[in-house]
């Protein structure tokens, strides 16, 4: 018989500690995936965040560096800088990203450091316990924004990858999700390329995926689906931001 | 022995090559020496100094409280530090910028008009040699040839004429000095 | 070794750093300290090894040391006294994560902006750690040109043999004076020790984590145990420092960097006088030279400390000393540099008053 599914040789064989429904999971598969498949397990060092993916190294079998809160592309630009024939990559929530680490990522991407982000955002501060984060919609109820955030007091919904697009250094920047099958493909083709360019030491890349998060949201998974495709995507289109490859 | 010096001038009269110069021949000569500049805001006002100390033994402070000799290149520089110098020590005036004296009479005087004699010479820019040749003289801290290598060396680099130029400027310090007794 | 040479003090950490295998600068310029960062950008251009980022930040350029560190190079960072607060973050992760790290703080006057000129005001913060946890960082006190270049050997040798941060703490002066210097010959890079925690990646080897992250408490009291051992290990190998004219001393002053050099300058002049005045001066503040320190006390009839802040070091002799004789404190926050003299007033008046306690 044809096996049609395995799992990939960089991901560790342990069981997630996600919640159900969370987007962590498929994106951590579908990384190590692009890893097995550019064969680049014993060239890669990850940089997992502060934030629900802060054990990302208990998934990811490849060599792994925890960074402080926000600080990824910091610490990344260090390891990339002394060995720039190993391909780096962040793995960031939105928080981590987009508040408290948005200077190291726009300098980063500024310099052209040749590192890939992936940019998970779900609209919200999950391993905290669901306060708002710079993506959070406007309206949309947190621990934090209980009547649903202002514009007026708490601001709008901050689009990073946009910011990032208008730095020179930048040179593919795609935004996904992973909340449909077709989306998740497409994901997977964006990582792809993304790790690509940063191997064809073009230039700073990055995926941002929409990706679910029923707990905080406090939805069921399928509602987290629609919502993502519905709502959230309606603030942060989905498309291809900047490709310059 | 170990002496203290302070040079003090306003920027572009060459106060930090001066005590640079110095620093450079003592060490040549294996003496101990220090050689602190002022930095930073203090620099932006326009005022520059810097404190040498040539010494036969290890350099316990950089500081002088009170040096034996103090270099004044305009009058600021003369108020400034003519309380610290010690007494019985040495002030060497640059004359072509000061006509007052220190409002003190326990030190010793040593006026010269080097802008005069750097510009009589074709070397306007040359001034502060010319005053480190005076002070070499009179303070014997270091030998004429340390600092016509030390000259040689820290210009490294720069056009023959011009490391010619700074080594007759302090020869003619020097010699003023001498003639002047 | 090199021939002699007269640099400035920031200049010299410079070159003695890179003699000492440092392949990898990040920092963002502050005063007094920038001949630091100018230094390593023109050598490394010429080293097509070598790596130098200027940051956008502090905060950036102590997490580029984090990644640097991991791959197992060499690696420093330099800033004054606000800057190195920014930096506090990243020191608590190299110590949890056991990298080594060089870090350098000219001190300045503060607190907040403060000024420019040299202080001593960051002791505290140099010698307890600095940012948040159970954790200390090895730091050295350099007071002399030639110092600075051996300290700094030393400095990237400790943070590797121990896997910890090390500081070397210095002061605008220090940076900005110029004194004679040797170097010792530059290290074959190739040949120091290998690195069998370096992030490389997992090539022919199991894959590697470095972290701090332990959410079991257990697994983080166990780190923490493990840094206490070490730091028990260290305060055994390293502590240093000076002792100057102690033997028959009734007095002894005990001051560290630049502001030892001025109260060394102030028992010569005290000596002349008659006042029986030596000079105590930690070379590592931490681990803070307590033992020698200590034994001498009960001999002396007052212990001076000086230093160019409004007293931090000084709870660190009071330790030491454990009541054995008086300790009082002399010092000049904000930047004012005191004068050999100054001191040696403080010095004269505090013999007087042992003269006529022992008469």
């Amino acid at each position: 018989m044809k096996k049609i599914f395995s799992r990939p040789k960089s991901l560790k064989d342990v069981p997630f500690h996600y919640c159900p429904g969370c987007g962590h999971s498929v994106i951590h598969r579908l990384v190590c995936e692009v890893i097995d498949e550019l064969g680049i397990q014993d060239n890669c060092i990850g940089v997992p965040p502060a934030g629900c993916a802060v054990l990302a190294y208990n998934y990811f079998d490849v060599d792994m560096c925890e960074a402080p809160h926000g600080r990824a592309a910091a610490v990344a630009t260090g390891i990339k800088r002394m060995l720039p024939d190993r391909v780096v990559f962040t793995y960031q929530g939105d928080g981590d990203i987009a508040a408290i680490g948005t200077a190291e990522t726009i300098h980063a991407a500024n310099r052209g450091e040749r590192v890939t982000s992936i940019f998970v955002n779900n609209a919200v501060y999950g391993m905290t316990g669901g306060q708002m984060a710079p993506t959070t919609l406007p309206g949309q109820v947190t621990t934090t924004s209980p009547g649903g955030r202002s514009p007026l007091r708490d601001g709008n919904p901050l689009d990073l990858s946009a910011m990032l697009a208008l730095a020179a250094g930048s040179v593919y920047i795609e935004r996904t999700t992973v909340a449909n099958p077709k989306g998740v493909n497409r994901t997977k083709k964006a990582i792809r390329k993304a790790f690509q360019v940063q191997m064809e030491d073009k230039g700073f890349s990055l995926v941002e995926i929409l990706s679910p998060c029923p707990t905080n949201w406090k939805m069921t998974p399928t509602a987290s689906i629609h919502w993502v495709e519905e709502t959230m995507s309606k603030i942060f289109p989905i498309q291809v931001i900047k490709d310059v490859a | 022995m170990s002496l203290k010096i302070i040079f003090s001038g306003f920027g572009g009269q060459g106060v930090l090559m001066m005590g640079y110069v110095l620093a450079f021949a003592g060490m040549n000569e294996d003496k101990h020496v220090t050689f602190l500049p002022s930095y930073g805001a203090e620099v932006r006002g326009g005022t520059a100094n810097c404190t040498v100390v040539v010494s036969d033994e290890e350099i316990a402070s950089p500081i002088a409280s009170a040096p034996e000799f103090v270099v004044a290149m305009n009058y600021p520089s003369m108020i400034k530090y003519q309380n610290m110098v010690k007494s019985g020590g040495v002030m060497f005036l640059n004359s072509d910028l000061i006509s007052e004296e220190p409002s003190r009479g326990d030190i010793n005087l040593f006026r010269a008009p080097v802008n005069t004699l750097a510009h009589d010479m074709g070397a306007d820019r040359s001034l502060n040699m010319v005053m480190l040749g005076i002070v070499a003289a009179k303070t014997g801290m270091v030998s004429r040839e340390a600092l016509l290598l030390a000259i040689e060396k820290v210009l490294q680099g720069k056009k023959k004429s011009l490391i010619e130029m700074n080594q007759k400027a302090l020869e003619a310090g020097m010699n003023f000095a001498t003639e002047n007794n | 070794m090199s021939a002699k040479t007269l640099m400035r003090g920031t200049h010299v950490l410079g070159e003695a750093a890179i003699r000492s295998g440092c392949r990898a600068y990040f920092g963002y310029p502050i005063t007094p300290q920038n001949e630091l960062p100018e230094y390593m950008s023109s050598a490394f251009a010429k080293m097509p090894d070598a790596v130098f980022v200027q940051a956008e930040s502090e905060l950036a350029s102590i997490n580029m040391v984090i990644g640097a560190s991991c791959t197992g190079a060499r690696v420093m960072t330099s800033s004054s006294s606000p800057g190195v607060s920014l930096k506090q973050e990243g020191i608590s992760y190299l110590a949890a994560m056991e990298l080594p790290a060089v870090i350098v703080n000219m001190m300045r006057g503060g607190p907040g902006l403060g000024n420019i000129a040299p202080a001593q005001s960051d002791y505290f913060q140099a010698t307890r750690g600095g940012g948040h946890g159970d954790y200390r960082v090895i730091v050295l006190a350099p007071a002399y040109g030639q110092e600075i270049a051996d300290m700094t050997r030393q400095a990237f040798d400790l943070a590797d043999k121990y896997r910890t941060p090390v500081m070397i703490l210095g002061d605008g002066m220090m940076g900005q004076m110029m004194e004679p210097v040797i170097f010792p010959d530059p290290v074959d890079v190739n040949a120091l020790p290998a690195k069998d925690w370096a992030l490389t990646g997992a090539k022919d080897r199991p894959s590697r984590i470095i972290r701090s992250l332990w959410l079991d408490p257990p697994k983080e009291e166990e780190l923490n145990w493990r840094l206490v051992r070490k730091y028990e290990v260290i305060t055994e190998d390293i502590t240093d420092q000076e002792i100057y004219l102690c033997d028959d001393a009734e007095i002894v002053i005990v001051a560290y960097g630049t502001a030892a050099r001025i109260a060394k300058g102030a028992v010569h002049r005290v000596r002349s006088q008659g006042v029986k005045a030596g000079l105590y001066r930690p070379k590592t503040l931490w681990p803070f030279p307590s033992h020698e320190l200590a034994a001498m006390s009960k001999d002396l009839h007052h212990i001076l400390v000086f230093e160019m802040s409004a007293g931090q070091m000084v709870e660190d002799v009071r330790l030491s000393v454990e009541g054995r004789c008086p300790v009082s404190f002399y010092g000049r926050p904000g930047g004012v540099v005191s004068t050999p003299e100054e001191i040696a007033g403080v010095l004269n008046s505090l013999g007087a008053n042992v003269v006529k306690k022992s008469a």
